[in-house]
């Protein structure tokens, strides 16, 4: 049955290959959508939260409710004020986004050496030249391992938008009646490659930001 | 490009912290001279560091002023104020993220400087401090060791080339040997570039080493006594202070003259030990004492010997 199943999702690719790629396309602009409003919102706050090396709780509070939200709830909620499409499904995903984006740009920047920006300040940059210079570059390792997690959780949750009529790849997942079991485990597939690829660039990327503060041996 | 050294004037300095009782620093009023090392020295609690972030503003004054050269701190504007005094911390802070050339470059870079003129500049600093302009201007400060990470961070500290220096703690995080020699190669740059320096340690004889003048601070910020280290040494005001210079400050008197500046007899010479004229007269009676000798040859750069110290000449 289990094998079956994939054997079926696997013939499926090519002969729905035009139908994946529009359904990935649209997945990835929900998701990245998301992300983008996400950090438009979380990376300014937890950058001056974490520069100020204040308002932890502040920081933590709204993690911890945003992260206890069930988007599927949150959507529910949001059809009786957006309708039903895709910036229902946008807002459900920045909530969902905002925690890791919010914590890990807070610690990325509060973490920060204290002699360097001591010394910093103490030669004269400004507090908001400490902030591009020293602290962002320095805090960028964490920072993009919390857009990673949040890109990870984003793209798995957005197919919930198949449900909700926001399109992407949840879309063939909720049509099993249309697309067979294959069909739902190809789109699943694909949805942890997407997942996937985007935690390995962005995995990629945090480590070119971390490289030259280690020593090399 | 030599630029004017300033003369630093603490005007009944003050700081209280809010809801802290007793100020941390109290009244504080002294003149360092351009051109001179003034050591801030006691024991924690003292407000030394608090004494010397507050002429670069990191720690605002509750009251009095500060001078640089007439005209009041609080009459600059903050950041050039900063970009015009060098800044060392124990800790260094160099940026990990940057060379060793972007780390030295920052301010001029801040100031507007080109590529060019910064490169230059690096080549001159790191040379300047006993690095190699070519190997180390390309490398990581994870790449250095704590010693070539402090050298690093006095060059990034002159590359403005301020006219006044502060320095806290600078040597304090390093091994014996190496501080020793930082120490040193600090007061042969300092005899060529002549800035003000204020210079914070807990560390007596450090601060007999380096200082011009040694300001003495105690419990809750209160200035102690400001004199050269001769005189801190020879004739300390009060109990607090022949405490804190030690028992031994006698001994430490005689490290302050070398037997240079001492005047030579022509006796004979033979069979006693020969020294340097450089060498400090603590250190000469140490081996005086060692080799159970009364006297001893004082030998020229050049090898040849200036004539004969007697034991009683080194105690005069």
């Amino acid at each position: 049955m289990v094998a079956s199943t994939f054997v079926e999702a696997f013939r499926f690719m090519p002969n729905h290959f035009s139908l994946l790629l529009e359904k990935a396309g649209e997945t990835a602009e929900l998701a990245f959508t998301a992300l983008a409003i996400a950090l438009v919102i979380a990376l300014p706050l937890g950058l001056w939260l974490g520069h100020k090396h204040r308002g932890l709780l502040l920081a933590l509070g709204i993690s911890s409710v945003g992260r206890s939200l069930p988007s599927v709830a949150l959507i529910g909620l949001g059809i009786g004020i957006l309708g039903v499409g895709f910036w229902n499904n946008t807002v459900a995903l920045v909530v969902l986004a905002i925690p890791p984006v919010l914590t890990n740009t807070y610690f990325a920047v509060e973490g920060v050496d204290p002699d360097a920006v001591e010394a910093a300040r103490g030669m004269g940059l400004t507090e908001t030249q400490i902030l591009t210079r020293v602290e962002l570059p320095l805090g960028l390792p964490l920072l993009l391992a919390g857009l990673r997690i949040a890109a990870v959780f984003v793209i798995a949750t957005a197919t919930i938008a198949g449900i909700f009529g926001g399109g992407g790849l949840g879309d063939i997942m909720a049509r099993q009646v249309t697309y067979g079991l294959g069909g739902v485990f190809a789109a699943a597939l694909w949805v942890a490659g997407l997942a996937l690829l985007t935690a390995a660039a962005l995995g990629v990327a945090q480590r070119a930001a971390s490289r030259r503060m280690t020593p090399r041996t | 490009m030599p630029s004017a050294a300033a003369e630093l004037v603490f005007d009944e300095a003050t700081k209280v912290y809010p809801g802290r009782e007793g100020a941390a620093v109290d009244h504080l009023s002294l003149t360092v001279p351009a051109g001179e090392i003034c050591v801030l020295v006691g024991p924690s609690g003292g407000g030394k560091t608090t004494a010397l972030k507050l002429v670069n503003r990191l720690i605002p004054l509750t009251g009095g002023d500060i001078r640089i050269d007439g005209t009041s701190i609080l009459d600059h504007d903050l950041v050039e104020l900063r970009r015009s005094i060098g800044y060392v911390i124990q800790q260094v802070g160099l940026f990990p993220h940057m060379t060793i050339e972007a780390n030295i470059g920052t301010v001029p870079k801040l100031l507007g400087r080109d590529r060019k003129w910064i490169r230059r500049r690096v080549a001159e600093l790191l040379e300047l401090v006993g690095l190699d302009p070519d190997k180390d201007r390309k490398r990581f400060p994870a790449e250095l060791s704590g010693g070539q990470r402090q050298r690093v961070g006095l060059a990034r500290a002159l590359a403005a080339n301020p006219s006044l220096m502060l320095m806290d703690e600078p040597f304090g995080a390093i091994d014996p040997i190496v501080r020793a020699r930082l120490q040193d190669e600090f007061l042969r740059l300092q005899h060529e570039l002549r800035k003000t320096v204020v210079f914070v340690t807990h560390d007596i004889d450090e601060a007999i080493k380096l200082g011009d003048r040694i300001a003495i601070l105690r419990e809750g910020g209160r200035l102690a006594q400001y004199d050269t280290p001769q005189r801190i040494l020879e004739q300390p005001v009060d109990d607090f202070v022949a405490d804190f210079v030690g028992r031994d400050r006698a001994l430490k008197a005689l490290s302050l003259r070398t037997l240079g500046d001492l005047e030579p007899t022509s006796a004979a010479g033979d069979g006693l030990p020969r020294l340097p004229a450089e060498t400090n007269l603590r250190d000469a009676l140490a081996v005086l004492i060692a080799e159970h000798r009364e006297a001893l040859v004082v030998v020229g750069a050049d090898g040849r010997a200036l004539g004969v110290v007697k034991r009683e000449d080194l105690l005069r």
